[in-house]
């Protein structure tokens, strides 16, 4: 690890003036920037502590039903909130199935949403990779792309985005607040991660000194309670990161599907969403034949990025399981255990 | 430059002194404090051997910079047993044979502890193997460990009625 330069602001103002400074890197719970920099990927030359900056450690119900999230509220602390996680069940679900306990009760939301892809080219320091060194070129196409994407992805990177909270988020169109030496301003989390495209790696651009001070859910995001699951396909039970996760959420009105949210995870460099899948559930009685349409739709103008072919048959089986998951409705106990793909499709041990 | 934090450390409290900004609480507990019943496994977070309680909460202390928990209290292997009688996840590690080697025990003790003190898991094994998930035990002594979990919460709960 690099020597570097610690600070602890006391205040907002105090954070983004140091936080604007040239090689400065913001820290809240350090489970992503700490591990960055010992191996090499991340070397700040000053690293600004914002873990005790006031105020931004709230879960708040706005007058207009939205629900407001500081930064700075833990992982662990947000899936068991009782009322956030009875409002927006699938989020709090897609939260307990990321990472260890340990680094759910570090980790804070600010610092989930800002988190680098996990590709093992970008984090290791001596392959070409575009997003850790522009124009080097990307030492992941004809490498190993088990992980990789297979919607969205360019010759310029290949790479997913990793988390498993930003899934339904970006379903229920959660939005970022943003402060930084030119005020503040809010970005919808679907546009915060920005694509590949043929010469450029995507990913996160926030100006020097922006950062994170709270995301948003609109009003919208609670009708969705009653029938909402996040499902996680990985290489093991536990700890590790989505080869494919699915968020499905449904408002059910007279058997009919009034609404629906269906994002992917462990697929593109973002989470994914298809209005066209959407709009297809629309209307339509809950079933596996509705599902799958929409599901063929949720993958619609997918491809490998390498060896990964497999991800797109997997991502419409995961897409139509957590919209069966979905419509069987939210489990009486919250957080649920996160959803295994290798449990039933109903009955206790996925409901548990 | 030398940095200044203190740590309470199982109830003692300990002003040290730092050459720069980069000591985890991992290297601050194991070289400065002389504690070294956390252990460094990957030092990535990946593998728990590392696992204290920060202000009650269990952590991967390799991911904490120590200036980031200043002033915090720190809960490690060594202060659980209180003098010769042992914690009662320390004896249901014991009563479960819940470790082989016991490399990463300090780790999966203080897990535990954690994982009990948040209330989630209940009795279903399953939850408490997906609770224990940040803790890797190459020795694979899962099966044990799970047991010793459930038979720990069981005596902490009666040790709970026959006090309370």
């Amino acid at each position: 690890m690099n020597l570097f330069d610690y600070i602890r602001p006391a205040t907002l103002p105090e954070a983004i003036a140091a936080g604007a400074r040239p090689g400065a890197s913001y820290l809240a719970g350090g489970t992503a920037l700490l591990d960055l920099m010992k191996i090499g990927v991340a070397h700040p030359g000053q690293v600004v502590d914002i873990s005790r900056l006031p105020g931004l450690d709230r879960i708040e119900r706005l007058d207009d039903g939205a629900i407001r999230i500081g930064a700075l509220v833990r992982n662990a602390d947000l899936a068991r909130d009782p009322g956030f996680a009875a409002a927006c069940p699938a989020v709090a679900e897609a939260l307990l199935s990321g990472a260890s306990a340990q680094v759910r009760n570090a980790a804070t939301l600010a610092g989930n949403l800002m988190q680098h892809t996990r590709c093992a080219y970008f984090q290791d320091p001596h392959s070409a990779c575009n997003r850790r060194n522009a124009g080097a070129g990307c030492d992941a196409i004809g490498g190993e792309t088990r992980g990789h994407a297979v919607l969205g992805w360019s010759d310029a990177c290949i790479a997913t985005h990793p988390s498993d909270f930003a899934v339904p988020l970006v379903a229920l169109d959660a939005v970022v607040e943003i402060a930084g030496p030119d005020g503040p301003r809010d970005m919808p989390l679907a546009d915060f991660y920005a694509l590949p495209d043929a010469t450029t790696p995507g990913g996160v651009t926030l100006a020097p000194g922006e950062l994170i001070t709270a995301l948003r859910l609109p009003p919208e995001a609670a009708g969705f309670a009653a029938n909402a699951r996040y499902v996680k396909l990985r290489e093991r039970t536990s700890f590790a990161f989505a080869l494919v996760s699915a968020a499905a959420m449904l408002r059910i009105e007279d058997d009919r599907i009034a609404a629906a949210r269906v994002a992917l995870g462990g697929v593109a460099a973002r989470p994914w969403r298809s209005s066209a899948a959407e709009a297809a559930l629309i209307g339509a009685t809950p079933g596996t034949d509705i599902f799958e349409t929409a599901a063929d739709l949720m993958v619609k103008g997918a491809a490998a990025s390498g060896d990964n072919g497999f991800k797109i048959a997997l991502a419409r089986r995961i897409t139509t399981r957590a919209l069966t998951l979905a419509a069987a409705g939210t489990p009486a106990r919250m957080p649920a255990l996160p959803a295994s793909v290798f449990a039933p499709v109903t009955g206790t041990a996925s409901h548990a | 430059m030398t940095l200044s934090i203190t740590l309470v450390v199982n109830g003692d409290r300990h002003d040290v002194s730092l050459q720069d900004a980069r000591p985890t609480l991992l290297d601050v507990l194991r070289d400065r404090i002389g504690l070294t019943g956390t252990k460094k496994g990957c030092d990535r977070g990946q593998c728990g051997a590392c696992t204290v309680l920060v202000d009650g909460r269990r952590v991967n202390a390799c991911l904490s910079l120590a200036l980031t928990v200043d002033g915090a209290d720190i809960t490690t292997i060594e202060g659980l047993a209180t003098g010769d009688d042992l914690h009662p996840v320390q004896s249901a590690f014991v009563a479960c044979d819940g470790f082989q080697c016991g490399y990463c025990t300090p780790g999966q003790i203080m897990s535990a502890v954690g994982l009990i003190a948040e209330g989630d898991a209940g009795t279903d094994p399953e939850r408490i193997r997906e609770g224990m998930s940040g803790n890797i035990c190459r020795c694979a002594a899962y099966p044990g460990i799970t047991a010793a979990v459930l038979d720990a919460q069981a005596r902490l709960a009666d040790s709970e009625r026959t006090n309370g």
